[in-house]
């Protein structure tokens, strides 16, 4: 470490510009394994202990002394350049932690909404939640095995999403995969982009 | 552990919870002196002269690990807080004081409500191509 001090002072360290993209979905639908495929480091954990939040909904009878509840978020880092660094942050399942997701998805690039056909419905919280916020997400239809497959179209028509809403079908696990559905959210945060900077011309 | 005068303390295991409550190391403080709140992507950077950070005698320990992370590699807030196990609540306020001090400096990510520009999410784009 004492190479990297001495290093260090001579030339400051690059400070890397930082940019996160959510991936949100239903408990299970593998969010965590996609960060995972695609992450240079393993998927890191962090906690924040919640004091007032969980009160009203968590059953804490029998443990009447047990006022705090933990929520965590998974997170991965993709190292693009020296200079520009991509967190991709999973969003805690449970639903009752929305605040916690204001937080994440301030300044986020875009977001993945991971669906399951079998448990559609798994993910209509959260793209409500994209929707409202106008944050541009992408549905990567998570093809698990012994699901039946359907056409990108039903799964758009079930979810009821606007024709610009990107569906794709992908695999978590496989790391290419995942890696176009990223930039496809990326593409599609920057046609939004361009769409709002242009005035609409009727 | 027992080399600390106080023998092997076997219950104080990861299950029984942390032997310090973790807003203790912020002396209960939930926010910080600085001005707004520190994103999870923040960059926390140690400056060229934090050298000798160890002799003040304010800082706690973690002040300390803080530093030290962040002098070779500078990392983000949801970094330190997984690196550190404490919870991102408690890392802002530490952060807070190092900034306060004047030991680090955090780099601002992108102002919310506003999608960088055109050039990086290309830069993005041909990144993720290239993994």
């Amino acid at each position: 470490m004492i190479l990297g001090r001495s290093a260090g002072r001579r030339k400051p360290p690059v400070e890397p510009v930082t940019l996160k993209i959510l991936v949100a979905g239903g408990f299970g639908v593998g969010k965590t394994t996609l960060v995972g495929a695609v992450s240079e480091i393993k998927p890191l954990r962090t906690e924040e202990r919640l004091t007032e939040a969980g009160r009203p909904v968590d059953d804490t009878r029998g443990v009447e002394g047990k006022n705090t509840t933990t929520v965590a978020m998974d997170f991965g880092r993709i190292t693009l350049r020296e200079d520009l660094v991509l967190y991709l942050f999973g969003t805690p399942g449970q639903d009752r932690f929305w605040f916690l997701w204001d937080e994440l998805a301030q300044g986020a690039l875009g977001a993945v909404v991971l669906a399951d056909t079998r448990r559609l419905e798994d993910c209509f919280a959260a793209i409500d939640y994209f929707e409202r916020r106008g944050i541009p997400f992408t549905v990567g239809v998570n093809c698990f095995e012994g699901a039946a497959r359907y056409p990108v179209e039903t799964v758009r028509q079930a979810l009821d999403l606007d024709d610009e809403v990107p569906v794709i079908l992908t695999d978590a696990r496989e790391r290419e995969s995942v890696k176009e559905v990223l930039i496809n959210v990326v593409e599609h945060a920057m046609t939004r982009a361009a769409q709002a900077r242009q005035p609409a011309t009727l | 552990m027992s080399d600390d005068g106080y023998g092997a303390p076997h219950w104080f295991d990861d299950d029984a919870g942390p032997v310090v409550r973790p807003y203790a190391m912020t002396r209960g403080r939930t926010t910080s002196a600085a001005q707004y709140r520190l994103d999870l992507i923040a960059v926390v950077v140690t400056e060229p002269h934090a050298d000798d950070a160890g002799a003040d005698q304010t800082l706690a320990p973690e002040h300390m690990d803080i530093v030290e992370l962040c002098r070779t590699a500078p990392q983000s807030i949801a970094e330190l807080a997984s690196e550190l196990d404490l919870p991102i609540g408690v890392v802002r306020v530490l952060v807070g004081d190092l900034v306060a001090d004047e030991l680090v400096h955090v780099t601002r990510p992108v102002p919310p409500a506003q999608l960088p520009d055109e050039g990086i999410l290309r830069d993005v784009i041909d990144g993720l191509r290239a993994l």
